[in-house]
């Protein structure tokens, strides 16, 4: 009884991870032509080494837009970091946010959480996966253009200095799709990947966060038309 | 579908589409081996552009008329994503932007396939005029209103109403020229994308007066003047594809190129004040589907019109 209960278990996992694999190029395949996504690799190169990709967050599809932006191979060992109150809330959520795109799902309120975030993105990390983080927390929905940094990406790049941080402004998905909305409008959108970034020797939090969210704003000011610059 | 000038014309479109080809290979070889001949460069890019439009073209006349009015519907979402992706607007405009492509193109597009000229002809100028700035309003937001629904609305004009035209030459009744619609599509489309560029061609050679200095400095008043009695010329040429005489042939090529030219000219301006250099970035470096349509989409209209008004029979 053991031994089929195991096999019923294995054949599940199986059946739940083809189908993932499926759900995963299906929604890549609609996001492109949806958001007919242009993709600059401006200050690096789509190489396979561990990174950490670090975006401006204005819309629940960032990180799909983002993951379809890569080439297979690396799309395939890219995690997002992600609200694990949202992911967890319903079944097919669930589905999507374990099976098909592995988030690394976190705790967001400090008071509930036993497990602390950068340690779950360093487990992710040690075992071979690249991480999508969104280091403003949250979605931006005011007219700023980009909101002051968490301080995730600090620890991160303190426990894991060897990765490259890589800004990725993500342009236009506001606008595809705005909080709230279901149906998304079929406008361009670009993904542009800046030059890496790492924690330089001695420096400190508000300094090395300063220089993460200054790459991130220079970058978006090399893609953008002027008038998009709020 | 078929006939003699048809077969006529496509042998004749892909002969001179290699015999093209083949100019640019050499001249490239000669001129450009390192892609620093800008001139060269243009030419081959628009070389490789006529390639896929003829074979987009011709593949969807197989399809006949439902072929050709699919083609451009795709080609209308194409150009107003690019379009409304430069376009001022707020989250207060989602629904109407929804409904621009997915109610308002599609619906022009059935119009147009269902031969309902007197609804396509106005279906977008009065009714998508009206009832898109009301989707808008019922969300708030009044800042840039304006600005938003004018700029949404231009769009829908340049990409779907005028686009639409270009299938809708198929359904004219004329007398005596039944069916062959296809070759006046095949008659607007050459003599706009020869014609653009002849422009720059005179405008290379005998340009001295830039027609709006503060857009471009490639075309100029001559260039303009030669453009247009090539195209007179172009249309006498093809007069055999058409129910017109040689002498209309010759005026209606000279009217379509002066538009399409014009045209260009206000898609540049459109850029320009939006700070892109291309609409989009189809082809690495070469533009987006507005940029190699632009003239098409202007002349289309006023082609359909023309040929409406003097040549179909009540």
């Amino acid at each position: 009884m053991a031994i089929i209960g195991r096999m019923r278990a294995a054949l599940t996992g199986a059946l739940t991870g083809a189908l993932a694999r499926l759900v995963g190029n299906a929604i890549a395949l609609f996001t492109r032509f949806l958001t007919a996504a242009r993709v600059n690799w401006i200050g690096t190169e789509p190489i396979p080494r561990q990174r950490l990709y670090f975006a401006n967050h204005t819309s629940n599809a960032d990180f799909v837009l983002l993951w379809t932006a890569l080439p297979a191979a690396l799309r395939a060992r890219t995690r997002p970091v992600a609200a694990a109150d949202y992911w967890l809330k319903s079944r097919l959520r669930a589905f999507a946010g374990r099976d098909v795109f592995r988030a690394v799902l976190i705790d967001r309120n400090p008071e509930t959480r036993t497990e602390d975030p950068v340690a779950l993105m360093c487990k992710a990390v040690d075992e071979g996966a690249s991480l999508i983080l969104f280091p403003e927390g949250k979605r931006n929905m005011g007219p700023e253009r980009l909101l002051a940094f968490k301080t995730g990406l600090y620890h991160f790049a303190r426990a894991r200095p060897e990765i490259d941080l890589v800004p990725t402004w993500l342009q236009n998905l506001n606008h595809v799709m705005p909080k709230g909305e279901v149906v998304p409008v079929p406008l361009i959108c670009s993904v542009s990947f800046g030059a890496p970034l790492h924690l330089a020797p001695g420096e400190d939090k508000a300094a090395f966060l300063a220089r993460a969210h200054a790459a991130l704003l220079a970058l978006a000011d090399q893609v953008e038309a002027p008038d998009e610059r709020r | 579908m078929n006939g003699a000038e048809f077969s006529w014309l496509l042998n004749g479109v892909f002969l001179l589409l290699t015999l093209a080809w083949a100019g640019a290979a050499l001249l490239r070889a000669w001129l450009s081996p390192e892609g620093q001949n800008v001139l060269v460069e243009n030419l081959a890019a628009r070389i490789g552009a006529w390639w896929a439009i003829a074979t987009l073209l011709a593949l969807a006349m197989l399809g006949g008329r439902g072929g050709v009015v699919v083609l451009f519907a795709v080609i209308s979402f194409a150009a107003l994503r690019e379009f409304l992706t430069l376009t001022q607007k707020s989250r207060a405009d989602h629904w109407a932007l929804i409904a621009a492509f997915f109610v308002i193109l599609p619906v022009q597009y059935l119009l147009v396939y269902m031969d309902w000229y007197r609804i396509y002809s106005v279906f977008i100028p009065v009714y998508a005029f009206l009832y898109l700035p009301v989707l808008s309003v019922i969300r708030g937001a009044p800042e840039r209103f304006l600005a938003r629904v004018g700029e949404n609305q231009w769009g829908l004009m340049i990409c779907v109403y005028a686009a639409s035209h270009v299938p809708a030459l198929l359904s004219l009744h004329i007398e005596g020229f039944e069916s062959k619609g296809l070759l006046l599509i095949a008659f607007l489309v050459i003599i706009v994308q020869l014609t653009d560029t002849l422009q720059y061609a005179w405008s290379q050679f005998w340009g001295r007066h830039p027609v709006a200095p503060a857009l471009s400095a490639s075309k100029t008043w001559e260039g303009f003047v030669g453009a247009v009695a090539s195209g007179a010329a172009l249309g006498a040429g093809l007069w055999w594809l058409t129910p017109f005489a040689p002498a209309a042939a010759a005026l209606m090529g000279a009217v379509i190129t002066a538009t399409g030219l014009f045209g260009a000219l206000v898609m540049s301006a459109i850029k320009r004040d939006k700070g892109v250099r291309d609409w989009g970035q189809l082809v690495a470096g070469q533009g987006g589907f507005i940029d190699r349509l632009d003239g098409v989409l202007f002349a289309a209209p006023v082609f359909f019109h023309l040929v409406h008004i003097f040549w179909v029979t009540a």
